[in-house]
This record gives structure tokens, sequence and C-alpha cells, in this order.
């Protein structure tokens, strides 16, 4: 029982990760019809880019926090303003997956340029004892893993239900055409979305480092896990992401504590493609929505 | 086939025949095998990409699938190359149709995230159950066929690039018949096909088997030519490689793929003395390429060339 526990609350932890990725994934698709492959870089971009400004610069805690979210938000618009923009309007699929992976490449190049193959922690964000339950030890970074991620998802629900920005991009995700004939400037929602993904991964990552290590190529596998996350629970609803992510975290280090290690990552791709296979509108999704969509 | 494939083909051939009587260099040579293997790879993603309008971002998998399975045939169980090779071949075609069945019958990002995602398994499968694990294993059985041993590197690159003429003249007689229109038409608009009475989900199907075809058979032979495989080559990070060949050559012409794999095989061996920066300027060409060169390097030059002549 006590070791269930203890891999339950591994599981909520990387969990917390693959929801936050999973919400990116979704406000993205939900402005533009893509998947944004480059989602996973954001969450190693924070991670890095935290240690970075601690530990090079030595700037202080709350400085170094913002610094990192706000260079994840400059490399969110750059992506959207470089890469996303100039294409949008051809409705070439094929080129949109295209041009998200090249900007993952180039992410992943440039951070691997600046920070090399090694991984990076920094010190968890408070010192103290780790807490008992059951028998099972949690650490105190666990609970901010698990505390950020769920005021990440309450201010969402905030922004996207009692901001009129948030209605505005919320009316996107049902009816462009009919959002951009109600005023609603639908290429500033566009380059908001991509803004706010990549803040929500560098969060992610920002909390996890002090847990899991990060080094410079742990963004493909997590994009592949938050777009599982993502469909699990049917792409483009937030409410099945969160489900989603740590459903997949729980099933991962339950497998990996239970089973075989090594078989972790398998998993997360097995149940991905059972998904696919089975039923790809995901849990709380309508096959009939899917069809409707562009792409 | 039209007529100036047809004599591209011949004048790959000859070029083919001659290139290891005057450049007798093993070095370049290994280079040329190695520009064989990504560009018969790539061909088939190619004709996925370009033709039935689809994306693949597992052939790693099938390549490793292909050099796998044909590698252990031949060591552990001790069959003959030619058969080895084979089964290899049958086994990723066959993982390509149950891949392929579900996935095509959805649209869009569907075939590309279940690709990944069973390129992925393969890359943990051979990590974790392959022989030698992650460090992998050697003594695999160099290419035989009728007792005759292939030994040189000047006569495996002539086996290897038989077999890209041989791919070369098959993809190029699909592309030209009713079935590769059939795919053009597919590539446009899907919803016009499906009106014009093309089965879109079976085509697509085979072309994805084809192109499965034509990355196991390339793993094989790597596998025979290099006689060790470790998993580290067939990683997201190949199939991300083969992706560029194909973008930087121009998925609109299947010459796209030996133009792009001749790119992409010799820039690291360039880039030698930079191994911080390689994956940057990875990301830098293909992100060029996608914003300013969108049709790729074989169809630009065509139009260059055309419009010279009209001049």
């Amino acid at each position: 029982m006590t070791l269930f526990l203890q891999f339950l609350f591994a599981g909520l932890t990387t969990g917390s990760v693959y929801a936050l990725v999973g919400i990116g994934f979704n406000i993205i698709y939900n402005s533009t019809s893509i998947i944004n492959l480059a989602q996973g870089e954001f969450v190693v971009l924070g991670g890095l880019m935290m240690w970075f400004f601690l530990h090079s610069l030595q700037l202080p805690f709350s400085v170094s926090l913002c610094l990192t979210l706000l260079t994840a938000a400059i490399i969110g618009l750059i992506q959207e303003r470089l890469t996303i923009k100039p294409l949008l309007k051809k409705g070439d699929l094929l080129l949109m997956i295209m041009v998200t992976i090249a900007f993952s490449i180039l992410i992943r190049g440039i951070l691997m340029f600046k920070f090399g193959k090694d991984p990076y922690t920094y010190a968890p964000f408070t010192e103290g004892e780790p807490i008992e339950i059951f028998g099972a030890i949690i650490t105190q970074q666990t609970l901010w893993v698990i505390g950020i991620t769920a005021l990440c998802i309450v201010l969402l629900y905030l922004f996207f239900n009692k901001t009129m920005t948030g209605r505005a991009m919320k009316a996107c995700s049902l009816d462009m055409k009919a959002a951009r004939l109600m005023g609603i400037n639908v290429s500033k929602v566009v380059m908001l979305s991509f803004l706010i993904s990549a803040v929500i991964g560098a969060i992610g990552g920002i909390a996890i480092t002090p847990i899991s290590l990060m080094e410079y190529d742990k963004g493909a596998m997590l994009s592949v896990k938050g777009f599982c996350a993502a469909i699990m629970g049917g792409l483009g609803k937030s409410r099945g992401a969160v489900v989603g992510g740590f459903t997949l975290g729980m099933l991962e280090s339950l497998t990996a504590g239970y089973i075989h290690s090594g078989l972790k990552d398998a998993i997360a791709l097995l149940i991905m493609l059972f998904i696919l296979f089975v039923k790809p509108a995901g849990i709380f999704g309508k096959t009939e929505i899917l069809r409707l969509r562009k792409f | 086939m039209s007529k100036g494939n047809a004599i591209g083909l011949f004048f790959l051939g000859i070029f083919v025949i001659f290139f290891p009587q005057i450049v007798t260099d093993n070095y370049i040579l290994t280079v040329g095998i190695f520009i064989g293997i990504n560009a018969l790879v790539a061909m088939g993603l190619s004709i996925l990409m370009g033709y039935a309008g689809q994306i693949s971002l597992g052939q790693a998998g099938f390549y490793g699938l292909g050099a796998y399975v044909s590698a252990i045939l031949s060591l552990k169980f001790g069959l003959p190359v030619p058969i080895s090779v084979f089964i290899s071949i049958l086994t990723a075609s066959l993982i390509a149709v149950i891949l392929a069945i579900p996935s095509l019958r959805l649209k869009g990002h569907y075939l590309a995230v279940a690709t990944l995602g069973f390129g992925e398994i393969i890359h943990i499968i051979l990590n974790e159950w392959g022989p030698g694990g992650p460090s992998g294993f050697g003594d695999i059985p160099p290419f035989s066929i009728f007792g005759y041993t292939l030994r040189s590197t000047v006569e495996y690159f002539y086996l290897i690039w038989m077999f890209i003429i041989l791919a070369m003249t098959f993809s190029l007689n699909l592309i030209h018949s009713l079935t590769g229109k059939a795919l053009r038409a597919i590539h446009d608009s899907e919803l016009a096909s499906v009106t014009l009475g093309i089965n879109i989900t079976k085509l697509k199907i085979k072309v994805f088997v084809l192109s499965s075809i034509y990355a196991s058979l390339a793993g094989a032979l790597y596998a025979h030519y290099v006689t060790f495989l470790s998993p580290s080559g067939f990683s997201l990070f190949y199939s991300i490689l083969i992706l560029m060949v194909v973008v930087i050559g121009g998925m609109t012409n299947i010459w796209g793929a030996i133009a792009g794999a001749i790119i992409i095989t010799i820039l690291p061996e360039i880039l030698r003395g930079f191994k911080e920066i390689d994956i940057l300027i990875y990301g830098l060409i293909l992100t060029f390429c996608l914003l300013f060169m969108r049709k790729g390097i074989v169809p630009l030059f065509i139009e260059i060339w055309e419009k010279r002549i009209k001049k």
C-alpha cells in the first residue's frame, strides 16, 4: 500500500507536467487547428533558462522566474510571428506540421549549443522536511508542482470564461469565421494562444526541474506525452487534458514501479496508439465534431 | 514514365557504373553508400508526402525494424541473407498495414502522430530487448547471394545503387500510371477525388506500405553492410532527418530524394568540427526551406531550366 501510494504521487507529479503540455496543445489547437509539436521544448526551455538565471547569473528567485517566463513568452511569440503567421493562410496541413517540427529542432539546437548535453537541476522552491502520508514520502517540491498545476488550471478557467479576451479566444475556437465577423481580431488571438501555451509549458519546466533533471533533448518525448494527454481527454478540451495528463502520469509510474522501468515511455505511446485507433475523439470528445474540423 | 525521367535514369545508371572506376577513394565511396541508403528511405517518404499528402514521422522505425529483423534472422537463426532481408521487408510492411488502416481513415495529424509514436516504440524496444541493448551488437553476416559474399566497399556501392535504380524505376512508373494520377488528385483535393470514385483510403495505405518497404530494405542493406547495429541510429532524429531530405530535395519530385540525400549526408561530414551546433544548423536549414524554398531544390531547378528554354 505504501509503495502504491508512493508510485501514485510520483505519477501525479509527472502527470502535472503532461497536463500542462496537453493544455498548451489544446489552446493552440483551438485557435488554429494546428498541433504544435514544439510544445514540449518550452518545458525544457523553462527548466534550463531558470537554471541559467539562478546559477549562471546568480539572480534572486523571483527575478529569475519572471525572466524565464518572459523568455518563453518571447520565443512563443517569435514562433508564431515568424513561422506560423506566414504559412497559416495557405491551409496546408503537411506544411504546418513540418514547420512546428522545424521550430522544435531550432529550440533544441539553441539549447544544446548553450547548455550542452549535461542534465541540470536546482534547489527545490522551499527547504523543509518531506511529508509522510500512510508511510509514503512526499517532498515539498511535489506539492509545489501539483499546486502550481492546479493554480494554472484555475487561472486559465477564469481567463477563458470571465475576461473579454479569453472569451474572444473561446469564440474563435468555436467558429473562427463567426468570431471574425463579430469583430474579434483573430490574428491577435492566434498570437496570444502561442504566447500562453509557451508560458504554461515553461511553468511546468520550472516546477519539475528540481525533481527530475532537465536536459536539452527531453522536449520531443514531452511533446508526445502531452499530446497523448490531450487526445486522451479529447483534443481541444482543457478538462480532458488535465484528466488525461494525470491518468497518463499515474499509469506510467505504476508501469515503471511494478513491471519494468524501461517500459515507462512505451506505455504512453501504446495508450496513444490505442486511443487513436479506437476512439480518436477521446473520452470527452465527440467523433462527429472531429469530422467537422478543417484539418 | 516520361522521356525526361527515362533519360535521367539512364544517366544515373551510367554515372553509378563509372563512378567507382574514377573515384577509388574508399571514404568517398562510403559516403556514397550512405547517400544511397538515405535516398532509399527518403524515396518512400517522398511518394507518401508529395503524392498521397500524408506525413510519416516514423520512418526510422521501419528502417530499424528492417535492420534488426534481417540482422537477427541471419546471425542468430542462420538464414541466408537474401531470405532474411525479404522476411524483414515482409515484417515491416505487415506492421505498416496494421498501423495504416486505422490512422489513415482519420484526417490530418493522426498519421503523423501515430507514426511518431510507432517509431519511438520501436526505438524503446530495440533499446530494451534488442541484442546487446543500448550498446548494440556486431558480427552480422555480410550480404551474400548464390554463394558469393560481398566484401569490398565498391561491391556494396554497386549493390545499394542498383536497388536505388530499381526503386526509382518502379516509383516513376507508379507515379505516371493511373494510380499515380489518382494519388496526385488526392493531394490536390481529397473531396474531389472521392466524388470521382477514387478509393482514397486504400490508395493511401498502399503508398504507406510502399514507403515502409523502401525504409526496411534500406535498413536491412545497412545492417549487412556495417555488420554492427545499435539503437541510437534509429531514433526520432533519423525520421526527422529523412523528412529534411524530402523537404530540401522537393517532395513533388522523387529525384528530390536523391538530391536531398546528397546534401543531408554530406553536411555532417563538413560540419564534423562543429559537433555542438549541428542540431541548430539542421533546424535553421529546415526552417529556412519551409519558409522560403517550399518547393525544394529539384522542382526549383526544373522551373529555372524550363524558363530558360522558353527564352
